[in-house]
């Protein structure tokens, strides 16, 4: 298990949805990322105050046949990847997300 | 007591591209002339510029233009540096400066940055890609260096008109994306033709032992459009609105793969 069960996405990036696919680009180096059906149901849950384990446990092990230790330690895999690109934000307490409406430039 | 007084001749020279007419202001008249050759065809009246920027040119130094890119924007303005360059641009006022050195290179970079900036907006972007008019319609072959980009411009045919052989400018209009000529050139060294037409295609360039066309859907085709769309700013809402227009784009204009052969058999698929 690890010791930042807490996920959330980071604000420099863009993400959107094409079909059961997420893409994802960094806004620090426009490197291109793609993330399938189940590690889109984790990216979507990763707002900052659910743990890790509960996502896995009411999400993905709820929509796919696979065993809660198996799926989290996938996870965890996944998520250390993504916080390697600075695609996701990880922590041992819970991470707020920034409010109000995104900045806009003309 | 009688002054002195010294008359500074300022120049300016308007250039539109993609109907987008920016105005380059400066007190050299060499590098006026250099504008006004390099950009060739993209040269427009000085009484219809949408933007201003006033070019001051500065002693070389050290920058080559080899040097990371910056782009970012701050308290109202775009910045933007290179190691041969700095340029700001305020999208509120329409002005903008730059102080570079005499290198037609520079002022190229700031324009396509700044195109690429004010596109994002519209829904358009520039994209590596060569580009040419067919039968009234556009074909766009994106590519790395090194894909066929240029080798595709070489192998037009007389009935084709080529729009560039390095950054085509897209952009839409009435639900459609039109591809629109530039005057950014690659090896070829030849500025495109001022037209534009409606994109029919694009072509995902590959090199092999025999021309075929593969059908490139779904994400694999937002990819291949992303991988060639030019990015610059370092900032989460621009990225967000280039992503938005590849989705778009990838839904409206087909996007396929050519395999070819260097000659000019490939433009045979090319109707």
């Amino acid at each position: 298990m690890s010791d930042k069960p807490y996920v959330a996405r980071s604000t420099m990036i863009a993400a959107r949805v094409l079909g059961e696919e997420t893409m994802i680009m960094s806004a620090t180096d426009s490197t291109l990322f793609t993330l399938d059906a189940v590690a889109t149901v984790i990216w979507e849950s990763a707002d900052g105050a659910t743990p890790l384990e509960e996502i896995v446990k009411k999400k993905v092990c709820a929509q796919y046949d696979i065993s809660l230790e198996v799926a989290l330690k996938d996870a965890e895999v996944l998520v250390e990847q993504l916080a390697g690109h600075g695609l996701l934000l990880l922590s041992d307490r819970p991470i707020a997300q920034p409010s109000g409406p995104p900045k806009v430039n003309p | 007591m009688p002054g002195v007084m010294a008359a500074v001749q300022r120049f300016c020279t308007v250039i539109e591209i993609g109907g987008l007419p920016i105005a380059l202001h400066c007190d050299n008249p060499a590098f006026n002339r250099l504008l006004a050759e390099r950009y060739a065809g993209y040269v427009a009246n000085s009484d219809q510029a949408a933007f201003d920027f006033d070019i001051e040119i500065a002693t070389p130094g050290s920058g080559t233009g080899d040097e990371d890119l910056s782009v970012t924007w701050n308290s109202g303005r775009w910045l933007m540096e290179r190691g041969d360059f700095h340029a700001e641009f305020n999208p509120a006022t329409a002005r903008g400066r730059i102080q570079q050195t005499i290198s037609p290179y520079s002022i190229d970079s700031v324009l396509r940055i700044v195109h690429t900036l004010l596109l994002a907006r519209k829904g358009g972007f520039l994209m590596h890609a060569s580009s040419a008019i067919r039968n009234g319609r556009a074909f766009l072959f994106p590519g790395i260096s090194g894909a066929g980009k240029t080798t595709m411009a070489r192998l037009a045919p007389p009935d084709a008109a080529l729009l560039t052989d390095e950054i085509s400018y897209v952009i839409p209009q009435d639900g459609r994306y039109f591809a629109v000529g530039t005057p950014f050139f690659g090896e070829l060294a030849r500025v495109g033709e001022n037209l534009r037409a409606p994109i029919e295609c694009v072509y995902l360039l590959a090199k092999g032992p025999e021309n075929k066309i593969e059908p490139v859907a779904g994400s694999e085709a937002v990819r291949g459009l992303l991988g060639n769309i030019l990015f610059f700013a370092q900032d989460p809402e621009f990225v967000g609105l280039v992503f938005d227009a590849a989705l778009d784009f990838a839904g409206r204009v087909p996007v396929r793969r050519l395999t070819f052969v260097p000659d000019a058999r490939v433009w045979e698929l090319i109707v």
